[in-house]
């Protein structure tokens, strides 16, 4: 009965219980759509994370912490042992998709034809494993247009740079690449003519190099980069590079100072002559909630090998991915309570107007015997209708708002990343977080009754009577 | 317990004060009365005099600033609002000048309202909710909701609602002030039907010369005192 007279009640008025609703649905359903908005976000960004760096990082043990400074001497001893150890693992090689070591190297790279250098931060990499990295997807949200780094397993000679490192080094013109700006007016004029420049010791690496360097290869077009690094025993070493593309890398200080290469070329420019090494093994994995399981499943085969080495998941070696989750779930959970207080101040509205209109009502239940109590219970399960009335009408339009959107195929580029991405809003894979806040604020709705309910439950019987 | 001629309510030096602002009201200054089982009591007085204040104390819904009241010989004073509350839903029935139906239920929900906290059947339910819609004469409107009844059907759902849960004693203040006399008239007929068929008794305040006619026992106050009691209808 207290069911049938709350129903009934939210229906007699309608034009204002209609209004109620409506701020409630509307309400879930910014609430819903920002949150599939947020989601999609930050899958985006996992995904954009892992497509390059993978999930799980294996490193010399210590080497995080302290061997950024030289990774030279921070290589893995006998990686293919550890590679074919993760690769033939029974228990882990369904979950991995992609176990590709790398070799970090910094150093100084110039351009012989315009005496420009620059230091740089290079990646050696397989690349038809990094290239299988980037098609990574676990959830749709991976760019329309992923670009391959086009580099050639069976050719070490060619490499990438990040777009600002080639504006610096001048081979915007050589590389075709369009999007540089032009060189404003009152610049040095022709840079590789200045004089000092050109006899700057410095700029002649194959001095100092001695025979660990790189052979040069026959032009093929492309233009070429020296790269000088110092080698694990200390002594600096050159190779040089064939520059086949511009990757732009989304963050400008990345975006300055990368060059990806082949990795037998790393470790030749990092190792010489000596073992070749890798700083990392990178682990990618099918599934993003597997990389606990398979880092402990790795720590264990490790340690029963005897393998001092550490891991790293993806969140530990890209702090500006914590930081723009926190920053994402932040506006999110401001957004969230801002609907949460409309609502808690829109029912709460309706629920005292409808118990001032019902004052009469009220003192005749009382006097029929209505314990305090009752009427409590029946302002406090009217707000609860109109929330759970607003609230699933707001999930079923926010769902209808989310399936129209990820119909329209509208794509966009995010902050930090490289590609055009078609915009989704993940709203259908979240039940659970659609379920909680339909709790919560149906919940809000209910509380926010709680104060007219009250103010009824306490009405003196005859005041109420002498109302109408 | 309906046999007995104890008196069904029992008021002693019942005195009431209304604070308005920094000024108090004396509704009631301290009236002593018994109220006889199974008759028409009226309490009858010019306006303002302290008849709906003195009815609101009988039907414990207000208690008094001083004395007792006494329901079938138990002082309410000692009963906290739950147990008044229960005692009123047990005992006392009541009929409203304006009808004071609840709007969103039907003719037949409304009379069956006052039995849902009981724990009778619902069976039982139903057949006494039928039996005293037909008494009542709206068999046929009892799905019909207030709006859709005239003020003298809406009073006689009233009606219904007040005698259905078997009350001690019915409360009416000015149950005919807003009707025509015909249907005053036909009102008062009904409830003198069901307070002999259901071996009741009703209070009513009132300054309707036509209900005070039927009257068994009158107490006339003025000023918040009592200042005549009479048996039968004469002021
Ligand atoms: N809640 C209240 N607060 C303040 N004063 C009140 C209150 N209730 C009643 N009074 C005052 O008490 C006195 C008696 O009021 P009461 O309603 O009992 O009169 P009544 O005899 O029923 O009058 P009527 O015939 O007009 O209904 C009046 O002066 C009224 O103004
Ligand atoms: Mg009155």
């Amino acid at each position: 009965m207290i069911f049938k007279i709350a129903f009934r009640n939210v229906f007699r008025n309608a034009r204002r219980s209609t209004a109620t609703i409506l701020t409630i649905a509307v309400g879930t359903a910014a609430t819903l759509i920002f949150l599939a908005y947020t989601l999609y976000n930050v899958l985006g960004l996992q995904t954009s994370t892992v497509d390059r760096g993978g999930h799980l990082t294996i490193f010399r043990n210590g080497f995080y912490d302290f061997g950024a400074g030289n990774p030279a001497v921070w290589g893995i001893d006998d990686y293919q042992t550890v590679l074919k150890l993760v690769r033939t693992d029974p228990v882990l090689a369904p979950m991995i998709a992609v176990v590709t070591p790398v070799q970090q190297v910094g150093g100084i790279a110039s351009n012989a034809d315009s005496d420009v250098s620059k230091t740089f931060f290079g990646q050696g990499f397989i690349p038809s494993e990094r290239d299988a990295m980037k098609r990574w997807n676990e959830y749709g949200t991976g760019g329309v247009s992923v670009g391959d780094t086009g580099l050639k397993d069976d050719d070490p000679s060619q490499g990438v740079i990040g777009s600002g490192l080639a504006l610096i080094l001048g081979l915007c013109k050589p590389l075709h690449f369009d999007y540089c700006p032009k060189l404003p007016k009152g610049a040095p004029k022709e840079l590789d003519q200045s004089p000092s420049a050109a006899n700057l010791p410095s700029q002649d690496f194959s001095a100092l190099s001695g025979r660990d360097v790189a052979a040069p290869q026959s032009a093929t077009g492309l233009p070429s980069l020296d790269i000088l690094a110092a080698t694990a025993g200390g002594a600096p070493n050159v190779v040089r590079l064939k520059i086949l593309r511009v990757e732009y890398q989304g963050v400008k200080a990345l975006d300055d100072s990368y060059i990806g290469m082949h990795l037998a070329l790393a470790q030749q420019l990092v190792y010489g002559r000596g073992e070749h090494k890798v700083t990392g093994i990178v682990v990618q994995l099918h599934r993003t909630e597997d990389w606990q399981f398979a880092k402990q499943r790795m720590l264990e085969l490790f340690a029963k090998n005897n393998l001092n080495l550490e891991i790293k998941n993806y969140a530990e070696l890209n702090p500006f991915y914590v930081q723009a989750l926190q920053f994402l779930y932040s506006i999110f959970l401001f957004i969230a309570v801002i609907f949460g207080v409309v609502v808690l101040f829109t029912v709460s509205n309706a629920m005292s107007m409808s118990v001032v209109e019902r004052t009469d009502e009220i003192g005749t239940l009382r006097a029929l015997g209505l314990r305090r109590a009752k009427i409590r219970r029946q302002f406090i399960t009217e707000g609860f209708l109109l929330g759970v009335i607003g609230t699933t009408l707001g999930v079923i339009a926010a769902l209808a708002i989310a399936a129209l959107i990820n119909r329209s195929g509208l794509t966009w580029t995010p902050p930090g990343q490289t590609y055009s991405v078609p915009l989704k809003l993940y709203l259908f894979g979240a039940t659970q977080s659609i379920v909680v806040i339909w709790i919560i604020l149906v919940v809000v709705s209910t509380l926010a009754s709680l104060l007219p309910a009250n103010r009824a439950a306490k009405m003196q019987i005859v005041d109420a009577l002498r109302h109408v | 317990m309906a046999e007995s001629n104890q008196p069904v309510v029992r008021l002693t030096n019942v005195k009431k004060t209304y604070k308005l602002g920094s000024s108090q009201v004396q509704a009631v200054r301290g009236i002593s009365l018994a109220v006889p089982p199974r008759c028409f009591t009226m309490i009858v007085g010019p306006s303002g005099s302290g008849k709906t204040t003195l009815l609101n104390l009988i039907g414990c819904i207000d208690r008094p600033s001083s004395g007792t009241v006494e329901i079938a010989g138990q002082d309410i004073a000692r009963l906290g609002d739950n147990a008044l509350s229960d005692l009123r839903a047990r005992r006392i029935g009541f009929i409203f000048q304006s009808f004071s139906l609840i709007p969103v239920l039907s003719a037949y929900e409304n009379v069956e309202y006052p039995l849902l906290s009981t724990d009778i059947s619902a069976k039982d339910r139903r057949r006494a909710v039928l039996d005293m819609l037909d008494a009542v004469g709206l068999k046929d409107q009892r799905s019909q909701r207030p709006n859709e009844l005239s003020g003298g059907q809406k009073q006689r759902v009233a009606i219904a609602r007040a005698l259905v849960k078997q009350p001690e004693f019915v409360l009416a203040d000015e149950p005919t002030a807003n009707l025509d006399s015909g249907t005053g008239a036909s009102i008062i007929e009904l409830m003198r039907k069901m307070q002999v068929e259901k071996n009741t008794s009703f209070i009513f305040s009132t300054h309707d010369p036509q209900l005070i006619s039927h009257a068994d026992k009158t107490f006339a106050i003025r000023d918040g005192l009592l200042v005549d009691q009479s048996a039968g209808g004469k002021q």
